[in-house]
C-alpha cells in the first residue's frame, strides 16, 4: 500500500513536470489552460499538505528510487522549502485562474498548448529547486524553470519582449554557468554535490582557495538569479513586456528562489565552514540591499510605465528580503524570509490589478491611467490595498516583514540606526509611487486624447481573484500566525547550522 | 450589556452604519440623513453606558487578537480615552444634523461618500480612544488619517485636491517616519506597548534618548499640530465645513492632542519624565506653537484659515498642559480637550453657517452679518470667548485649571506664555465680533438672506449652549478626569 504522504515531495515536482508534456496534446480551446489550471492547483494542495505536516512538526527527506545519499538524488522539505513552495503554487495558481481573459487575447490559440506546457515546467524547476537536496539539482531545475520561463516572457504580442527576453537569458545563463562553476570547484575538493554532506565536508578544505573561489562564483550566480542590485537589469524590461499572468506569476516567486538557494547555500554550506563568512556575507551583501532598497524605490518614483514601475519597487523589495538576511541574527532571518511570503501577496495583488486594468485600458502608464478609478473602482482598490501592504502600513503583511526588520535591525546599534533610516527612506519612497497612482487614477480626469471610454470593470472572476489575494494580504497582516511559524521555524534551521 | 461588548459596539456601530448609510442611499436622502442620524444615537447609547463603569473607577478591557507575539490589538477604557470617545461621538450627532443643513443649503455632490466616510471616521477615532496600546492606536489612528482624506478632498477641484495631498503627505509622512520608529523604539526597549498607569520606560531607558523619543512621538503625531508639523491643518480648511468642524475641531485634533498626552501619562509616565531633563523641551516647543500660531492667526483675512492658526494655538494648549508635568496641569489639558472642542465646532458651524446662505469667506465681508443672522452670531460670539477664555465659557474653566498646574510648578514661563496668547485671542477675534455686530453692511449681499437652513442652526446652538454649560456643570467631567492624576505627585 502506497503511503502517498511520503511521497509528497516528488509529486511536488513530478507532478507538473510529467503532466507538462501530455497538455500539448490538449488541443481544443481552452483546455490547454484548464488542465495548466486544474494541475498548479494540485501543486498547490500538494503544498498544502506539506506544509501541514512541516508544522506538525516533521522534516521530511526523501530518497528518489530508495537509493541512499550521497549517491542517490536526495530531496528535503523542511519549514524554509514549504514556504517557498506555497508561494510558487498559489502565485501559480491565482495567475492562471485570474488571468484566463488576459491569457486567452494575449496568447494565439495554437500557441497555447506549448505555453501552458511551458507554465508547468517552470512551476516544476521552481519546486525542483526548492525541494532538491543536492547542488546539481538544484542546477538542473534552475535550467528548466529558466528555459520555460524564457518561452512565457516572451509568449506575448509585445514584440519589445524579444530583446527582454535575450537579455534575460544571457544574464540567467551567466547567473547558472557562475552557479555551475562553483558547485564544480566544489565537487572537486569535496567529492560531494549533496549539501548535508558538503556541509560536513568542506570542512576540512575550507580555507583552500577554491573553495573560497567557489563561494563567490555561486553567490555572484545566484545574486544575478535573484536580481539582486546591480545584477538586476534583466528584470525591469522581462517583467514589463511578459504577458501579463506571467508578471503576476514571476513577480511573486521566480527570485525568491535565487534567494532560497542563496541563503540555503550560505548558511548550510558556507557561513559555519569559512571563516569569518557571515561577517563577509553581511558585508557584502548588506549595501547592496540597502542600495536596492533607495535606487529602485527612487526609480520606481519616476518611471511612468505601471508594470515597470512596479518591477523597480520588486527590485527594492528584494533588498529587503536580503538586508533580513545579511543581518544574520533570528528576527532577521525571520523578517527576510517572511517578506518572501508577503511581498508575494502583495505583488501577487497589485500585479492581478495591473492586469485588469490592462484588461480595458489600451497601454498601462500614468496617461492612459487618469480617472480610471472612475470606472474601475474595483480594480483600483485592490491596487491600493497592496500598495498599502508595499509600504508597509499597519494591518497589513508588509508591515509584519517591517516590523521585525526594524526589531532586527535595533540589535545592531548604530549601524541599526542608519538601516531603520534606509528602512523608513524606503517605505515614504513607496508611499510617494503608490501616491502618484493613486492621485492620477483618483483624481485626475480622463485625457481627451486618449481612448476615454473606458467600458466598465475587469471581468469578474478576474476581480474576485485579485480582491482575494489583496485581502489575503491584509488577513496574513493581522493574522500571520502560520507565515511566522513557518519563517521562525526555517531561521532557526538556517541559524542552526552555525556551531 | 457588559462594558467588553459596550467597547466593540462602539467600534462595530459606526461600520454597521457606514454600510447601513450606502443601503439607506438607494431608498432616499432623506433614509439616507435618518440612518447617520440612527448611527450616532446608537454610538453615543454604547460609548455613554461605559461612563457608569468609569465613574466607580472600572477599567474595562478586551483583547480582540494577537498579531504578533507581544503584540496584539486590545482594548481598555480609561478616563482619558472614556473622555475623548464621549466627546466625539456626542458631537458626532450634533454635526450630523449640522452636515444636513450645511450639504442640503450647498447642494453638494457625493453627499452619500460624505456620510460613508465620516462614520468610518468615527471609528476609526473610538479605536484610538479606547486602544490599549501603541500598536492598535496606530492602527486606527491611520485609519483615521486615510478615511479623512476623501473628505477633505469632497470638492474635487485641483486646488482642493492639492490641498488634500498636503493634509494626506504631511500627516502620513510623519506617522511612518516619525510615529512609527518611537512605537517600535518604546517596543524594543520596554518590551511591550500597552499603556499602563505611571508608564512604561522608567528604569529602562535614561538621558538624552528620552527627549529623542518624546520628540518623534510629539512630532509624529502630528495630528496634535505642533509647529513644525501643522501645515496640514490650514491645508485642510479646503474640505466642507462639517468635516472642519467635527474632525479638524474635534475628532482628528483631539486624536493628535490625545495621544500625546496619552503617551506622556501612561507611557513615559508623568513622574518620570518630570524627572528626566531631556524631556523639558516639549514645554517650549509648544509654548512657541501657541504663541507663533496666533501671531499668524492675527494675519488672516479668510475666516477658516483664521480658525485653523487659533486650532493650531489652542492644540498646544493641551500639550503645554500635558508638559507641565503637574497633576492640575494634566486635568487641565483634558479639560482643555472638551471646551476647545464646544468652542470650536459652535465657530466652525458658525463660520460655515454664514457661507451656506451667502458664500462669504472672508473677514472683512461679514461686516453687520450679526444684524441678518443673529443667532449665528450669538454662537460665533460664545465661541469666541471660549477661545479667549472669558467666564461664563467652558474655555474659562480649562485656562484656570492650566494656570493652577503652572503655579503649582512654579512655571512662570506658562503663565507668561497663557497671558500672551489670552492677548491675541482677543486680537483677532475680538475686531470679528465688533464689525459684526457694531459695523453697518456697506455692501449688499449678492442675494438676500437671513440665518441660515434650521438644522445648522439648530446644531450650533445646541454647541453655543454646551459652550456655556461647560463652565456651569463641569463636575462631572472634573470627577472622571481626577481619577487620570490619582497616583501622580502632586
Amino acid at each position: 500500500m502506497i503511503n502517498l504522504e511520503t511521497h509528497l515531495p516528488a509529486l511536488q515536482v513530478l507532478v507538473p513536470m510529467l503532466l507538462a508534456p501530455l497538455v500539448i496534446l490538449l488541443r481544443p480551446r481552452g483546455l490547454a489552460w484548464a488542465a495548466t489550471a486544474a494541475v498548479s492547483l494540485m501543486a498547490f494542495a500538494i503544498a498544502v499538505s506539506l506544509t501541514m505536516g512541516v508544522m506538525g512538526g516533521g522534516l521530511y527527506s526523501y530518497e528518489m528510487g530508495s537509493w541512499p545519499a550521497p549517491y542517490g538524488i536526495a530531496l528535503q522539505v523542511d519549514a524554509f522549502s514549504v514556504l517557498v513552495l506555497l508561494v510558487i503554487t498559489a502565485a501559480s495558481s491565482i495567475a492562471l485562474l485570474a488571468c484566463k481573459s488576459s491569457l486567452d487575447s494575449e496568447i494565439e490559440a495554437t500557441r497555447q498548448p506549448l505555453f501552458y506546457a511551458a507554465w508547468l515546467l517552470v512551476v516544476a524547476g521552481l519546486c525542483g529547486i526548492v525541494v532538491a537536496a543536492d547542488a546539481f539539482n538544484i542546477f538542473v531545475f534552475m535550467e528548466i524553470s529558466s528555459l520555460a520561463s524564457y518561452v512565457l516572457v516572451a509568449g506575448g504580442p509585445d514584440r519589445r519582449a524579444l530583446p527582454a527576453v535575450f537579455k534575460y537569458l544571457i544574464m540567467g545563463t551567466i547567473g547558472a554557468t557562475f552557479y555551475l562553476i562553483g558547485i564544480g570547484l566544489i565537487y572537486m575538493m569535496t567529492g560531494t554535490l549533496n549539501l548535508a554532506d558538503m556541509e560536513l565536508r568542506i570542512h576540512e578544505v575550507a580555507d583552500q582557495r577554491p573553495i573560497l573561489v567557489a563561494a563567490g562564483f555561486i553567490t555572484i550566480g545566484l545574486a544575478l538569479k535573484a536580481a539582486v542590485f546591480p545584477l538586476h537589469v534583466w528584470l525591469p524590461n522581462a517583467y514589463t513586456y511578459a504577458p501579463n499572468a506571467v508578471t503576476v506569476f514571476l513577480a511573486a516567486c521566480a527570485t525568491k528562489v535565487a534567494l532560497y538557494v542563496l541563503m540555503r547555500f550560505d548558511f548550510v554550506v558556507f557561513q559555519q565552514n569559512l571563516v569569518g563568512h557571515e561577517i563577509q556575507f553581511a558585508a557584502f551583501l548588506m549595501p547592496l540591499a540597502v542600495l536596492a532598497i533607495l535606487i529602485g524605490s527612487a526609480v520606481a518614483i519616476f518611471e511612468p510605465n505601471l508594470k515597470r514601475l512596479f518591477a523597480y519597487s520588486s527590485v527594492a523589495q528584494i533588498g529587503y528580503i536580503l538586508l533580513g538576511a545579511s543581518l544574520v541574527s533570528m528576527m532577521g532571518l525571520t523578517a527576510g524570509i517572511i517578506h518572501i511570503f508577503n511581498h508575494a501577496l502583495a505583488k501577487g495583488a497589485i500585479f492581478l490589478a495591473v492586469a485588469c486594468l490592462a484588461t480595458r485600458l489600451t497601454h498601462l502608464n500614468f496617461k492612459h491611467l487618469a480617472g480610471a478609478a472612475r470606472q474601475m473602482p474595483w480594480t483600483m482598490g485592490a491596487l491600493v490595498l497592496g500598495g498599502l501592504s508595499l509600504i508597509g502600513v499597519p494591518g497589513t503583511a508588509g508591515f509584519i516583514s517591517k516590523w521585525y526588520l526594524v526589531m532586527a535591525a535595533l540589535e545592531r546599534g548604530p549601524l541599526g540606526v542608519f538601516l531603520i533610516l534606509v528602512i523608513i527612506a524606503g517605505s515614504l519612497m513607496a508611499l510617494v509611487y503608490i501616491w502618484r497612482i493613486v492621485e492620477t487614477a483618483y483624481f485626475q480626469a480622463p485625457g481627451a486624447q486618449v481612448n476615454a471610454q473606458i467600458s466598465g470593470e475587469a471581468p469578474l472572476p478576474m476581480l474576485v481573484i485579485t480582491w482575494l489575494t489583496a485581502l489575503s494580504s491584509l488577513y496574513f497582516g493581522l493574522v500571520p500566525s502560520v507565515p511566522l511559524w513557518l519563517s521562525s521555524a526555517a531561521a532557526e534551521s538556517l541559524l542552526g547550522h552555525l556551531r | 450589556m457588559t462594558a467588553e461588548s459596550a467597547i466593540l459596539l462602539s467600534l462595530i456601530t459606526p461600520v454597521a452604519g457606514a454600510v447601513l448609510i450606502i443601503l439607506a442611499a438607494r431608498i432616499n436622502d432623506n433614509a439616507r440623513e435618518a440612518a447617520t442620524l440612527t448611527t450616532a444615537v446608537a454610538l453615543i447609547y454604547s460609548v455613554w453606558s461605559l461612563l457608569p463603569v468609569l465613574y466607580s473607577g472600572g477599567r474595562p478591557a478586551v483583547r480582540v487578537a494577537e498579531v504578533l507575539p507581544g503584540i496584539d490589538i486590545a482594548f481598555k477604557v480609561e478616563p482619558l480615552g472614556m473622555l475623548f470617545a464621549a466627546l466625539a461621538s456626542g458631537l458626532w450627532l450634533v454635526n450630523s444634523l449640522y452636515s444636513i443643513g450645511y450639504m442640503r443649503g450647498n447642494k453638494e455632490k457625493n453627499q452619500t461618500r460624505f456620510y460613508v466616510m465620516f462614520a468610518i471616521s468615527l471609528a476609526a477615532t473610538m479605536g484610538i480612544a479606547f486602544s490599549a496600546n501603541l500598536f492598535t492606536l496606530f492602527l486606527f489612528y491611520e485609519m483615521l488619517t486615510l478615511s479623512t482624506y476623501p473628505l477633505v478632498s469632497h470638492k474635487g477641484d485641483a486646488k482642493t485636491v492639492r490641498s488634500a495631498r498636503v493634509y494626506l503627505g504631511i500627516l502620513i509622512s510623519a506617522s511612518i517616519g516619525l510615529f512609527l520608529p518611537a512605537i517600535i523604539w518604546t517596543y524594543s526597549v520596554a518590551g511591550t506597548g500597552d499603556f499602563t498607569s505611571g508608564g512604561i520606560l522608567s528604569g529602562k531607558m535614561s538621558g538624552p534618548e528620552v527627549g529623542l523619543l518624546l520628540g518623534l512621538f510629539v512630532f509624529g503625531a502630528a495630528k496634535a499640530a505642533v509647529m513644525p508639523v501643522h501645515r496640514w491643518l490650514p491645508a485642510a480648511m479646503v474640505a466642507p465645513t462639517p468635516v472642519s468642524a467635527l474632525l479638524h475641531a474635534v475628532a482628528v485634533v483631539k486624536a493628535g492632542v490625545f495621544t500625546i498626552t496619552k503617551v506622556i501619562v501612561y507611557i513615559f509616565g508623568v513622574d518620570f519624565l518630570f524627572s528626566e531633563p531631556s524631556g523639558s523641551w516639549l514645554f517650549y516647543a509648544a509654548a512657541f506653537t501657541i504663541v507663533a500660531a496666533s501671531i499668524v492667526a492675527l494675519k488672516q483675512q479668510n475666516l477658516k484659515r483664521l480658525l485653523a492658526y487659533s486650532t493650531i494655538a489652542q492644540l498646544s494648549y493641551v500639550v503645554m498642559a500635558a508638559a507641565i508635568l503637574k497633576p492640575l496641569a494634566e486635568i487641565g489639558a483634558a479639560i482643555h480637550m472638551v471646551a476647545h472642542a464646544f468652542g470650536k465646532i459652535t465657530l466652525f458651524f458658525a463660520a460655515g453657517a454664514i457661507y451656506t446662505v451667502s458664500k462669504k469667506t472672508e473677514l472683512h465681508q461679514l461686516r453687520g452679518i450679526g444684524r441678518r443672522m443673529p443667532v449665528t452670531m450669538t454662537a460665533f460670539t460664545i465661541g469666541a470667548l471660549s477661545m479667549i477664555g472669558v467666564p461664563p465659557t467652558g474655555g474659562f474653566v480649562s485656562k484656570w485649571f492650566i494656570l493652577a498646574g503652572a503655579f503649582q510648578s512654579d512655571n512662570y514661563m506658562a503663565l507668561a506664555t497663557i497671558i500672551a496668547s489670552t492677548v491675541l485671542n482677543a486680537a483677532y477675534f475680538l475686531p470679528i465680533i465688533y464689525l459684526a455686530w457694531f459695523q453697518k453692511e456697506n455692501v449688499p449681499p449678492p442675494r438676500e438672506h437671513g440665518e441660515a437652513p434650521f438644522a445648522a442652526v439648530l446644531a450650533l446652538s445646541i454647541t453655543a449652549a454646551l459652550t456655556i454649560a461647560f463652565f456651569l456643570f463641569n463636575g462631572p467631567v472634573l470627577e472622571l478626569e481626577e481619577q487620570l492624576v490619582r497616583g501622580m505627585t502632586p
